[in-house]
């Protein structure tokens, strides 16, 4: 790595760190994070992959009233920088990835903690009218969040190659393969997650079917998407226009009977 | 006095700083100063500075905590609110307080299960799809989408909230959330469906069977062959309803991950994984 890599490294950092808290332009997701990573490092195709596999293990963390997702952030930006610079393959980034996604959700509590401080300077300068004494508190606290992954980042990009290389070296075969296979598997603790969060009986036999067309057909994910859409549309129809038929069968009746009488 | 209004730009200002809002984020009161942060143009035009105005920041100070990006009509909504109040109109600061308390419940309820549970995987499972085949047009897919859809949300939440002030919600009331929540179910589980059976990789490599066929070829055939043979995915479709059935049971989801890597490893070492 040389120094401006480093550099543009600790601005992705700032970004994903921010991102994360805001869960606005979703930069902090695997899929963006990790391949702005790979880019700066000259190996976007490895960034990609990685992204890909870690985005489909996370695809169900998401921040709901006060529950803390782990963080995606930490997790992307360093194990993405850990499998480029080191060679590994993405079994050990999946590996790094879940233990740092761990870690980042304890940093940001710690954060989010801290920022109570910035909340109560904001009370005494709002009865003094203090109107940018508030955004200030507001962007410093917001900073805070891009340090909590900068700070890290700078950390591994300062260590050498070689220390990354014999600590993921020492990691016995045994356990990077089993956790690779473990990453085959994980994905579905999100897709449990997701089916959990619109868990509707009579919705259910559309999961089934989109089970039974993956099964038995060539579709992409975006022909799933596609046709899931065309069906919903179906559905609706079918279901809340009853209402209308019924009326529309009344007038023509009427008209009937004009015609007769 | 002069009439006090918001002007187009203070509009614009509040959508832009919407995008910040959680940024303080905070075990205490949450989002309360992201919102305050947000409403300050507004309460800039609509009150000199005095015991008025920081009554206004204070009120904005409080409790507040709902989905981030759908917050934009409860911002538009408080915005025509404070402006009424401004004017004299008779609202006082505990009306424009209870309805912000009264449209988050309703608003998270809404866009939580839409956004994060169904917009989002959906999206996010398209371009991950793409990556994992090494395409540069998965994040960039996703990206541009869902933003483009963000966006919207903001943009036109916080404007038509303004204009239609609560009608706003009243007009979205009866079918239209129900019917909005369905269909972005239907599309959501049926994609969750294709995933189980696609994307999720589980291979039982112990051999069942060893034949020699006719041309004395060795035929070996695995658990996972059998497996396949019934139904392509089906102990993934297994685990995935056992998870969702754990989930509901209120086990951990970081106890469900690390007991998988630990199966992940025991099954690895025992040559039953692969």
């Amino acid at each position: 790595m040389n120094a401006i890599q480093i550099v543009l490294l600790l601005v992705v950092a700032a970004i994903t760190g921010i991102g994360s808290v805001l869960d606005e332009a979703q930069t902090h997701r695997p899929l963006i994070a990790c391949t702005l990573v790979g880019i700066v490092l000259g190996e976007p195709t490895t960034g990609i992959i990685l992204g890909g596999t870690l985005e489909m293990m996370a695809l169900g963390w998401m921040n709901v009233g006060l529950a803390m997702a782990p963080d995606t952030a930490i997790a992307s930006v360093i194990s993405t920088i850990l499998v480029i610079i080191s060679g590994q393959g993405v079994g050990e980034g999946i590996a790094i990835a879940v233990a740092l996604a761990a870690a980042g959700q304890a940093l940001t509590i710690f954060v989010r903690t801290i920022s109570v401080f910035f909340i109560h300077r904001a009370d005494r300068y709002a009865k003094e009218g203090n109107i940018r004494g508030i955004e200030i508190m507001h962007v410093t606290a917001m900073s805070l969040q891009a340090l909590r992954v900068v700070i890290p980042t700078m950390i591994v990009s300062m260590i050498g190659i070689e220390a990354v290389q014999a600590f993921l070296g020492s990691i016995p075969e045994v356990i990077t393969k089993g956790l690779q296979v473990g990453g085959g598997i994980i994905v579905v603790v999100g897709y449990a997650m997701v089916i959990n969060m619109m868990d509707l009986p009579h919705l259910k036999p559309f999961f089934y079917a989109g089970f039974l067309f993956a099964a038995f057909t060539d579709f992409n994910l975006v022909g799933f998407g596609a046709l899931a859409v065309c069906m919903a549309f179906v559905f609706i129809h079918l279901k809340y226009s009853s209402q209308t038929v019924a009326v529309s069968r009344v007038s023509s009746s009427y008209a009937d009977d004009d015609l007769d009488g | 006095m002069a009439e006090r209004k918001l002007q187009k730009k203070d509009l614009f200002q509040m959508f832009l700083r919407s995008n910040f809002l959680l940024g303080s984020m905070n075990f205490e009161r949450v989002q309360a100063m992201g919102y305050c942060y947000v409403m300050l143009p507004a309460i800039k035009r609509l009150y000199e500075p005095g015991a008025e105005r920081n009554e206004a920041i204070q009120r904005h100070l409080e409790w507040f905590n709902t989905h981030p990006w759908c917050t934009a009509p409860i911002f538009g909504i408080t915005a025509a609110l404070e402006e009424e109040k401004a004017a004299g109109n008779g609202i006082d600061g505990n009306t424009i307080s209870s309805m912000k308390i009264g449209l988050m419940g309703p608003i998270a309820g809404v866009g939580d299960p839409l956004i994060w549970g169904t917009m989002r995987p959906i999206l996010a499972a398209m371009g991950a799809s793409l990556a994992l085949n090494g395409s540069i047009l998965g994040p960039i897919l996703f990206f541009v989408l869902i933003n483009i859809m963000r966006i919207a949300i903001k943009y036109f939440g916080l404007t038509i909230g303004y204009e239609k002030g609560s009608d706003m919600i009243s007009h979205m009331a009866g079918n239209t959330i129900q019917k909005l929540t369905e269909t972005a179910s239907i599309v959501g589980l049926f994609v969750m469906g294709s995933l189980v059976s696609r994307w999720t990789s589980i291979n039982i490599p112990v051999v069942v069977t060893r034949i020699a066929d006719a041309d004395g070829v060795i035929q070996i055939q695995t658990v996972q062959n059998i497996l396949d043979s019934i139904m392509p995915g089906i102990l993934a479709l297994i685990l995935t309803l056992f998870v969702s059935w754990l989930l509901k049971k209120n086990v951990k989801v970081l106890t469900i991950m690390l007991a998988i890597f630990a199966i992940g490893i025991v099954g690895y070492a025992l040559g039953i994984l692969a």
